[in-house]
């Protein structure tokens, strides 16, 4: 059955099974790969996309449900990559083999979204479900307060 | 005698005969020879060690590796596989210093897997670095010089004249200059210089290497989710497929009914593979593959696959009983692999006699990006898109299995999406090719979601280890024994080996380097019920925790501080050249360039306790552990913090690591390394465990098979670069070596938080009140 997704700014008709999860129509039917398979059951977050600028796993997402909704990827985060979440990710070479980083990237510009002066408990109590088996999660603590401190002062 | 690992950490075994043809081991794998190979490693006259001891050894040719461009652009090959190490990053960035490049108008693009063309591309064993600085150093150099001479020509001068200085070529007396891009033509028509000629430049020199100030080469296309892994390949017209694989391993499909499969909307066919008989090597497991228009069609219909299964011999694998049988083992003599002195004799003299047994059960490797593949044969020809840690050895898997000639495969390396040895194993793009074939050679993207990955991988050894030891009336260890008993790699390789192999017990058991008069090291038998495949530092991990812990049992006997009693059991600082102690396989390095040097292991033990503040005061319920350890020829100390709060609950408020790896090329690489290291280590201490029962893995994904996140990782890592060495000095790994240390250290810590010794892993909730 035929679904019109708004991603990134811009309609896409997909004419999928209803219950398939959006993720696989990000990345099987429309080619947008930077949204990551993980886990499958909303255990790992490297699938995280915003629904209507919140996180959300696409992996549990049915396509029916996200018809009618701002959906953002990685690749929709901003125009040119320099969101100061990419910018401070990338200031701090957060990455090691990159692979989850779309998805804690998502959740982290969430967080900032709804708290934008993260504590250290709010960080863990966010990004706790999002993992990293390279361990790069002192990293992503000190580029998430990096953004914070930008973002400010931008505001 | 013709065995030559197509990928390992594992040892190029010393019977290996040099320039043996890879073809000979896969259309051979004589299995007599392997096991003659692997336990019988004498010197050979002709030993060949580091990159020259890999197969195909190393190539230095710039003319393959580097290319300028007429904008100045210069392309540098990265031929190692990027896991998150920073292959991609650092050894490019060697290359662009020598070459005196600007490190923004480099390029990197990633080889093919062609070890004819590039020599050794087998990415594991903390060894790309390791094996690659002081060629890739001269590449970058030879093409400086080739743009130099071609400069001089150019303005008919002396070519000591003039000096390549950041992507020009200058004349000093006259300041005239000559771009990269300009000079790049006439350069590259120019022999490339011996190496007796090569002028490496001045350290003191150095604009990137020791700096650890370069971005990663990759950050902008992982910050906007346009890095490609071996998953994220598209092709035109591609399919995508799952396979339903036996859960018991040796599992067979006696029958299968694809009727409800069929009807799954999107499901357009299934494949039957064939598995293939214990010792695969990296041949897959066989089963049901599903091909569909897109991956969760594929998932759907493999639910509803009915397929019999013959479990075979495995069935019984029972991780309760399997734990009983090891320690069984290791209470019983067994292969002796190292003695010193009279071991028995001083047990029975000894004022104090102290044993203790440590478990360390599977782990799986559970990267982030789960194996794939996309394969697609057009007219014969076979090409592949994967996520391999050794491209050359998924080439000739491909070959072997597809039956096609060398030339008609070709292998492009993608990103991985975390490796830790899981994918030196390329059962996964066969299956693609296999899928592909039976597509009449369609694109197939082969996925394998995460129940496969948990279930299916090449896990981490099972291990149990009992230590005894005797202490004199000073407290003095003066006996020490160890009994390691662990399932080997090599099980995937020969027929029902029982017994570790010389690169197994080289990983901390009989290098052990304690400065004790009688000692024995024991290896009794232990047989393989599943897949067993290398993990991040490998036997390190069982060996380092039995060692590190029963150093801080013995400690705590004694009444004296671990740190103190630690130092004193690796005794004064010496040379300890590892042929005297029975090492067989030194990391595959020269016992002659990385002996073991206590000094430096002593080095980092203090480094990281002065750095902890080790015997500061600490509140009730918290407190310091210390573990040392020499792996992948690089030494580690890590000293953790633990509080215990109410009800046993573990936090970890902070942790130091010391490293001594020698020279340090990229410090940002080693630091992020370190840091990774630390929460893998703690990952396994507090949560890895992979148990079997009827044969099958009971766990399955992030559920049950749990890994650290966020909120339980240190609160602070502290990493120590010690002082490098000089850039002509031996250097040491620094992918795997900071794991070994982390589980002692963390156990050691709780130890002296609470005084409940943990010798089982996982810790989960051994504390809970």
């Amino acid at each position: 059955m035929a679904f019109t997704l708004k991603i990134n700014g811009t309609d896409h008709t997909v004419d999928v099974d209803g219950e398939t999860p959006l993720l696989w129509v990000l990345r099987d039917v429309l080619g947008m790969t930077g949204t990551k398979f993980g886990c499958g059951l909303a255990q790992c977050g490297a699938c995280t996309v915003h629904l209507d600028g919140t996180a959300a796993r696409s992996c549990q997402t049915p396509v029916a449900d996200a018809a009618g909704v701002a959906v953002t990827t990685i690749e929709g985060l901003s125009a040119d990559g320099m969101h100061p979440v990419q910018v401070a990710w990338r200031e701090i070479n957060v990455p090691q083999c990159g692979y989850c980083q779309s998805g804690q990237m998502m959740q982290a510009a969430s967080l900032l979204t709804e708290t934008p002066s993260p504590t250290d408990e709010d960080i863990d109590a966010a990004m706790s479900g999002n993992i990293c088996r390279c361990g790069t999660y002192p990293r992503i603590r000190a580029a998430i307060k990096q953004a914070a401190t930008k973002m400010a002062g931008v505001q | 005698m013709t065995y030559q690992p197509t990928t390992s950490l594992a040892p190029t075994p010393s019977l290996t005969i040099a320039n043996i043809s890879r073809r000979t081991f896969l259309t051979g794998v004589a299995a007599g020879s392997l096991v003659l190979g692997l336990d019988f490693p004498a010197l050979a006259a002709e030993e060949k060690y580091a990159g020259e001891g890999m197969a195909n050894g190393l190539r230095e040719d710039p003319k393959i590796f580097i290319a300028i461009a007429e904008d100045g652009t210069v392309t540098i090959i990265c031929h190692r596989a990027e896991m998150g190490q920073g292959v991609r990053t650092s050894l490019p960035m060697v290359v662009a210093d020598e070459l005196e490049a600007d490190w923004a108008r480099v390029r990197v693009t990633q080889a093919p897997g062609d070890e004819a063309r590039f020599g050794n591309q087998d990415t594991d064993g903390s060894r790309s670095m390791r094996h690659h600085f002081a060629t890739l150093r001269r590449m970058g150099a030879a093409a400086r010089q080739m743009l130099e001479e071609a400069a001089a020509k150019q303005w008919n001068v002396p070519v000591a004249e003039v000096a390549a200085v950041n992507h020009e070529v200058v004349h000093k007396p006259t300041d005239r200059r000559l771009s990269y891009g300009e000079l790049a033509k006439a350069a590259s028509e120019l022999p490339v210089p011996a190496r007796e000629s090569l002028k490496l430049k001045d350290p003191a020199q150095f604009r990137y290497i020791g700096k650890g100030e370069v971005g990663l080469i990759d950050g902008m296309d992982i910050t906007t989710g346009k890095a490609q892994y071996g998953i994220d390949t598209r092709l035109d017209g591609m399919v995508y497929a799952v396979v339903a694989r036996p859960q018991v391993f040796g599992g067979t499909v006696k029958s299968f009914d694809d009727t409800e499969t069929l009807k799954v909307p999107g499901v357009l066919k299934t494949v039957a593979i064939d598995g293939t008989p214990a010792p695969a090597v990296f041949q897959p497991l066989g089963g049901i593959a599903v091909i569909a228009t897109n991956t969760w069609a594929a998932i759907k219909g493999r639910e509803a696959l009915k397929i019999v299964w013959d479990d075979g011999p495995n069935a019984t694998y029972d991780s309760v009983a399997y734990k009983e049988t090891i320690t069984a083992a290791v209470r019983a003599p067994g292969k002796v692999v190292r003695e010193a002195g009279d071991t028995d004799k001083a047990l029975g003299a000894a004022a104090k006699r102290l044993e203790a047994e440590y478990y360390i059960p599977h782990i799986a490797h559970a990267t982030m990006e789960p194996p794939a593949a996309v394969v697609r044969i057009v007219d014969g020809k076979c090409e592949a898109w994967a996520c391999v840690q050794s491209p050359q050895a998924t080439h000739d898997n491909l070959v072997q299995r597809l039956g096609l000639a060398s030339e008609n495969v070709t292998v492009h390396q993608t990103l991985l999406g975390g490796g830790f040895g899981r994918k030196s194993k390329p059962d996964y793009v066969v299956e693609a090719g296999l899928i592909s074939k039976a597509m009449d050679g369609k694109p197939v993207k082969l996925t394998w979601t995460r129940e496969d990955d948990i279930t299916n991988d090449y896990f981490h050894a099972v291990s149990m280890e009992r230590m005894e030891a005797g202490l004199d009336e000073s407290g003095k260890t003066v006996a020490w024994l160890h009994r390691s008993a662990a399932p080997t790699i090599v099980s995937i390789f020969a027929p029902d080996p029982k017994t570790e192999a010389p690169f197994e017990l080289g990983m901390g058991l009989v290098d052990m380097p304690f400065d004790i008069a009688n000692l024995r090291i024991e290896n009794p038998e232990a047989p393989a019920h599943t897949r067993i495949g290398w993990f991040r530092s490998v036997y390190n991990v069982p060996h380092a925790f039995a060692v590190q812990s029963f150093a801080a049992e013995l400690a705590a006997e004694a009444g004296r501080d671990p740190k103190d009693y630690l130092l004193d059991l690796i005794g004064p600082p010496r040379q300890v050249d590892t042929r005297d102690i029975s090492v067989m396989w030194n990391y595959g390095e020269d016992p002659e360039l990385y002996t073991i040097d206590t000094q430096r292991l002593r080095g980092v033990i203090d480094k990281a306790a002065e750095a902890s503040g080790w015997g500061r005061t600490l509140p009730k319920g918290s407190g310091l552990g210390i573990a040392a350890h020499r792996s992948f020829v690089t030494y580690v100390a890590a000293v953790v913090e633990v509080a215990v709060g109410e009800g046993g609950a573990i936090t970890i408020p902070r942790v130091d690591i010391a490293v001594d790896c020698g020279p340090q090329i990229n410090p940002d690489r080693i630091r992020s390394q370190m840091e990774g290291a630390v929460i893998m280590g703690v990952s396994l201490a507090m949560l890895g465990e992979i148990t079997f029962k009827d044969g099958r893995a009971e766990q399955s994904n992030f559920d049950t098979y749990e890994v650290t996140r966020m909120d339980a990782a240190p609160k602070e890592i502290h990493v120590h670069l010690m002082p490098p060495t000089a850039y002509d000095q031996p250097l040491g790994g620094v992918g795997e070596p900071g794991v070994p240390p982390i589980a002692p250290a963390l156990t050691n810590a709780i130890f002296a938080a609470v005084g409940k010794r943990i010798r089982t892993l996982p810790i989960r909730d051994q504390l809970a009140t």
